[in-house]
């Protein structure tokens, strides 16, 4: 709806045309103002980086470009392993972050007992390290000897969904509490269950105003599935380690590091443009 | 026997009672206006009968059936009653022939095919057909009221109560909604309404119901109350609106 976009049906006036120009001058004097300022100032911050003591020995063994290419097919195939555990784990945190959600805004007594085991577990898994969790869940369970022999990318997968359920869990709740209570009244006076008034009123509009909120979530567990390597998964960090280990240069990190970059970066411009496009919608086309 | 039948019903908020004691029934095909000033009780006593407040006192039948007995399925006396709320309360995620399906489909086992060309008949006659697809915040207040009030009669309501459906409208909008109601008293519907629009009730009631301090104070033909009101009350009442 943005009006600077749109091709006017008038031609503008001397007056309008004058405007434009004073605040084209205005924008190209402070473009110029940034790039030259960025420019010198990238170039101190290199500068000084290459004159440190150690820059030489850190060049060597933290940008080596032979080690570095050498290690990129490998930790490809490591970083795949990330993908696919990214995917179950967002469907599976999708499904269990909702029904905790709906859980914890259950009213009445008689839900008392599910609504406080949801609160504790959320808490609980908001506020323990991701990294405790994935050994508690990585080791412990599989030490109980009551499940079969899972890989250890399984015991990752669910170690992700556990801790992240409960963020998005949050998120989501506070998104239906948004929801204006006269939607839920409009559904209930129509005859329709609290079940299905959740279900087809609450959470698709509750969801639409957490978006971004669950897609920086997103972004967020794209990196934490890196830590699953600590379990054994040869995915992309270990796959990296490995070839550390037998090269002495610590390039693939380097690598690894840049290939999940390149992997969230689409989703983190995608959060970044909804969420401005989200924010213009509301302003409704102001300035300020 | 009649439609709704509203005995002794006593509603209170924290110290406030806001209804004391209404008794009031509605025949089949009657159309009862409830007029008062605002806080006289009209929406909350709409509220109770649609079960969206609960009462304290009193009982509630819905042609025989006491829809305040615990026993009672909530949801299944809702799905009896449409209601129109002041502010139309369209799901803004939906579009409009999903918003006026939705308690056909899911509550009332239509068919998406027969409740869509049903919503379609209704919307092609009041010239909004064109808009079936359109989401609600493209429509104007008058088109977004109508399509509320068709998504509370396409399921043939025993009962219809309408809150107060054109206090949120510009002027001139209020007439197409008027006369969509018109027209559901002409096709037969009972209907329990509570307006500010006092000329309007007095064309299109069967009987005026004036209210003051959450309790019936008169009810009579539109005649009666406006021409030659009993009470004190009403009298005064009516000639702070005639102003």
């Amino acid at each position: 709806m943005s009006t600077s976009t749109s091709t006017p049906s008038w031609r503008p006036s001397e007056l309008e045309l004058s405007r434009r120009n004073v605040r084209r001058r205005a924008t190209g004097r402070s473009v110029l103002i940034g790039i030259v300022s960025t420019i010198a100032f990238a170039t101190i911050v290199g500068l000084l980086i290459v004159n440190t003591p150690g820059w030489e020995s850190v060049k060597a063994s933290f940008f080596n470009f032979e080690v570095g290419a050498a290690s990129v097919p490998s930790i490809l195939v490591g970083l795949w392993l990330n993908i696919q555990v990214l995917f179950i784990s967002a469907i599976g945190v999708a499904i269990f972050g909702t029904l905790l959600a709906v859980t914890r805004s259950l009213r009445g007594p008689v839900f008392f007992p599910l609504r406080a085991a949801a609160t504790i577990y959320t808490d609980l898994f908001r506020g323990m390290p991701l990294l405790i969790v994935l050994y508690l869940v990585g080791f412990g369970l599989p030490a109980l000897d009551i499940f079969p022999r899972m890989p250890a990318m399984f015991w990752g997968t669910i170690a992700l969904i556990l801790t992240y359920s409960a963020y998005v869990a949050e998120v989501l709740r506070a998104g239906m509490e948004a929801v204006h209570p006269s939607q839920r009244m409009a559904a209930r006076s129509l005859g329709l269950s609290h079940a299905k008034t959740l279900r087809i009123v609450v959470i698709p509009q509750g969801v639409r105003k957490v978006v971004p909120a669950l897609m920086n979530d997103f972004v967020s567990m794209q990196k934490d599935v890196g830590l699953i390597s600590i379990l054994g998964a040869v995915d992309a960090v270990r796959a990296a380690q490995i070839q550390v280990a037998q090269s002495y240069n610590f390039t693939p990190y380097v690598i690894a590091a840049l290939l999940f970059v390149a992997m969230s970066w689409p989703m983190i411009r995608l959060t970044d443009w909804l969420t401005a496009r989200l924010a213009k919608r509301e302003q409704i086309g102001g300035v300020v | 026997m009649s439609v709704l039948d509203v005995r002794g019903v006593r509603k209170q908020f924290d110290d406030h009672e806001v209804l004391r004691g209404v008794d009031l029934s509605v025949n089949q095909h009657e159309v009862v206006v409830l007029i008062g000033a605002s806080g006289s009780g009209k929406s909350t006593l709409l509220r109770t009968i649609n079960l969206i407040e609960r009462v304290d006192d009193g009982q509630i039948l819905l042609n025989g059936d006491d829809i305040t007995d615990p026993g009672m399925n909530a949801d299944s006396a809702r799905s009896r009653i449409g209601v129109v709320f002041q502010h139309f309360n369209l799901f803004p995620h939906l579009r409009v022939i999903d918003n006026i399906t939705l308690a056909a489909r899911e509550v009332h086992g239509m068919s998406k095919a027969d409740a869509t060309e049903r919503a379609m008949k209704l919307l092609v006659s009041l010239g909004l057909g064109d808009k079936a697809r359109d989401y609600p915040d493209r429509l104007s207040g008058g088109q977004q009221q109508r399509v509320a009030i068709i998504r509370a009669v396409l399921t043939d309501p025993e009962l219809l109560l309408l809150d107060e459906i054109t206090s949120a409208l510009d002027p001139q909008l209020v007439g197409e909604v008027l006369d969509l109601v018109r027209r559901l008293k002409t096709d037969g519907s009972t209907i329990l309404m509570a307006t500010h629009e006092m000329s309007f009730a007095r064309e299109v009631a069967d009987r005026i119901v004036f209210m003051q301090g959450g309790r019936i104070v008169e009810q009579g033909t539109p005649a009666q109350i406006f021409d030659s009101p009993q009470e004190p009350e009403t009298v005064q009442f009516l000639s702070r609106v005639r102003h």
